[in-house]
């Protein structure tokens, strides 16, 4: 934790809301002198069907660090995470209004395509989900679809640096021949960030990547997460306070749909703003 | 157990004899099934297996007492049913893959579905006639390639319905996760959803070819038999089906034979491809689980 994400400025808290008046904003924090902003999501409201699962949630996303997104089941964090790489849009009747800007583009618009946007964001699922095929299939396959290599060569070389980003090369590198479900939980779930790094995102998204592993799996990926951190902007979704204190710089809090407060993670766990904050990460409810 | 009330004892061993007569009655209704099976087994290779000689695979169909075997009957039967699959296997992969992929909880697949019911247990009589109309009258003749399209319209729903049933097994997980690497959606099915399912597919092939190479009715309209040796499948074409047909119900003690060999023939090959759509299953799974 650098000393410039400690010293929060409060950023102007009236935001301009368009589609749900009554929403109050949320409370935002951001730091003076932290890293530039990756993803900036502007009123972003979501809905299933008739049900409105995210209300005006406005938050920046700052590069080169881990932020978490906690709250309760149902808070909606899990719905915002997969707005980011327009995964709700598998989801027939699921509609995402408002911007989720990256490098100046709103990736939410109906002009860009998905599939563009979700090579440039990768997403971490909460049960590991390496493919049926080998552990080298697994890995190769993001940059066969995209063609991101030359000869078979350079393939082989592009697997063997992302499973040693993943820390797994050491455990694998005799069997890449070897089917991927023959991995232990905790070695899948690495794999599938390998398969995930292998197409070079700028962007990774978490949801729960450690609620199906053992404590010292847990371990692994966390200290795999903080290292990948460096190159990318990595976001979490998490229902376990200690590691959303552990991993992450920044934390966002959700509440039934509404962004509540966020901020660097070591303020929000320690001065929370908002009596709602402290009584969610004190464990009063929730 | 001591200190069970008496009404508790009873509820206890009422329920243990409920459970063992429910228990009972299935290991016998399983019993009925194997021993039937057990008895047609017996029944064809008692009859059967005295019929077969060489001859059988090496010479036609010919006059009683001339020493006939059922070699264009055998050689008719699997051009008929080997094309009849390669027409209607792909088919019914497409229909599949459509109903559990593409279409989903489309109006249209639900209708295609529902068509695709029917079409499974539609008599294969009406098939036979269907194909008569279509393929038989407007081509002047009864050929070998009209007994493959209706053994492919038996095949293609077998092959839909398995292949549907066979990706929905396939976790939703992979879907998402190829989703999430960018791909699209030709290349989520292609790649990852179509492997994933292979073997399962296959084994539905293989029972679908399992079930046309014992169809007679709806060759009966169409590739009609054949008594003498031919390969052209634009003219008359002999099956083994139809030869047990034509064989068995004459006086000749030679043909009645020849007839049960025919029929010890096709169970025994499709006996091999159920055993063989087994170990293609487990094969598959096998590579890919590690």
């Amino acid at each position: 934790m650098d000393a410039a994400m400690t010293t929060d400025t409060q950023q102007p808290t009236a935001r301009p809301s368009r589609t749900m008046p009554m929403a109050a904003p949320a409370v935002t924090s951001t730091s003076a002198a932290a890293a530039p902003t990756r993803i900036r999501l502007e009123h972003i409201n979501a809905f299933y069907g008739q049900k409105q699962a995210l209300f005006d949630v406005n938050l920046d996303i700052p590069d080169n660090t881990v932020t978490a997104f906690i709250g309760a089941s149902g808070c909606g964090k899990s719905t915002l995470l997969r707005c980011l790489n327009r995964m709700n849009d598998t989801i027939p009747g699921a509609h995402v209004d408002g911007a989720i800007r990256m490098d100046g583009t709103d990736i939410n618009s109906p002009e860009i395509d998905p599939v563009q946007v979700r090579t440039r964001i990768g997403m971490v699922f909460q049960k590991p989900n390496p493919f049926p095929m080998s552990i080298y299939d697994n890995i190769a396959y993001g940059p066969r679809t995209h063609k991101l290599y030359g000869s078979k060569a350079d393939l082989d070389e592009l697997v063997e640096r992302s499973l040693r980003r993943a820390a797994l090369w050491d455990e694998v590198k005799d069997r890449l021949n070897k089917s991927g479900l023959g991995l232990s939980g905790g070695q899948q779930q690495r794999l599938v960030i390998a398969r995930t790094l292998a197409v070079s995102p700028a962007v990774i998204l978490m949801d729960e990547p450690c609620s199906a592993l053992d404590p010292i799996a847990t371990a692994h990926i966390e200290a795999l997460i903080d290292q990948l951190r460096e190159h990318t902007c990595i976001v979490i979704v998490t229902h376990s306070m200690a590691q959303a204190a552990r991993v992450s710089q920044r934390t966002a809090f959700f509440h039934m749909g509404k962004l509540i407060e966020s901020g660097s993670t070591d303020q929000i766990f320690t001065m929370p703003k908002l009596d709602q904050t402290q009584d969610y990460i004190t464990g009063r409810f929730g | 157990m001591k200190q069970l009330t008496a009404a508790t004892r009873a509820r206890y061993f009422r329920r243990q004899l409920v459970d063992r007569i429910m228990g009972g009655l299935c290991i016998a209704a399983a019993g009925v099934g194997l021993i039937l099976l057990a008895l047609i087994l017996w029944m064809l290779f008692s009859n059967g297996l005295g019929g077969l000689t060489l001859d059988v695979f090496t010479r036609p169909m010919s006059q009683p007492g001339s020493g006939g075997g059922l070699a264009n009957a055998i050689v008719g039967s699997l051009l008929q049913v080997g094309v009849g699959a390669m027409i209607g296997a792909p088919l019914g992969m497409m229909v599949g893959v459509y109903l559990s992929e593409v279409g989903k909880g489309s109006r249209f697949a639900s209708v295609v579905r529902f068509v695709n019911d029917i079409l499974l247990s539609a008599p294969s009589v009406l098939i036979g006639l269907f194909v008569y109309q279509i393929a038989v009258l407007p081509f002047g003749g009864f050929s070998g390639i009209a007994g493959s399209i209706a053994l492919a319209l038996i095949a293609m729903p077998i092959v839909a319905r398995t292949t549907e049933d066979i990706l929905r097994l396939v976790p939703q997980a992979y879907r998402d996760g190829a989703i999430a690497l960018g791909s699209r959606e030709n290349e989520v099915v292609r790649k990852v959803v179509l492997p994933a399912a292979f073997g399962g597919i296959l084994t539905g092939v293989l029972l679908a070819v399992a079930r046309i190479a014992g169809e007679t009715a709806p060759l009966l309209f169409t590739s009609l038999g054949n008594d003498v040796w031919s390969t052209d499948m634009t003219q008359p074409m002999a099956s083994l089906p139809m030869a047990i047909v034509r064989y068995s119900n004459t006086p000749y003690p030679e043909w009645v034979s020849l007839a049960w060999t025919g029929a010890m023939l096709i169970t025994v090959g499709v006996l091999v491809l159920n055993i063989a759509s087994r170990f293609s299953y487990a094969a598959v799974a096998g590579k890919q689980g590690g």
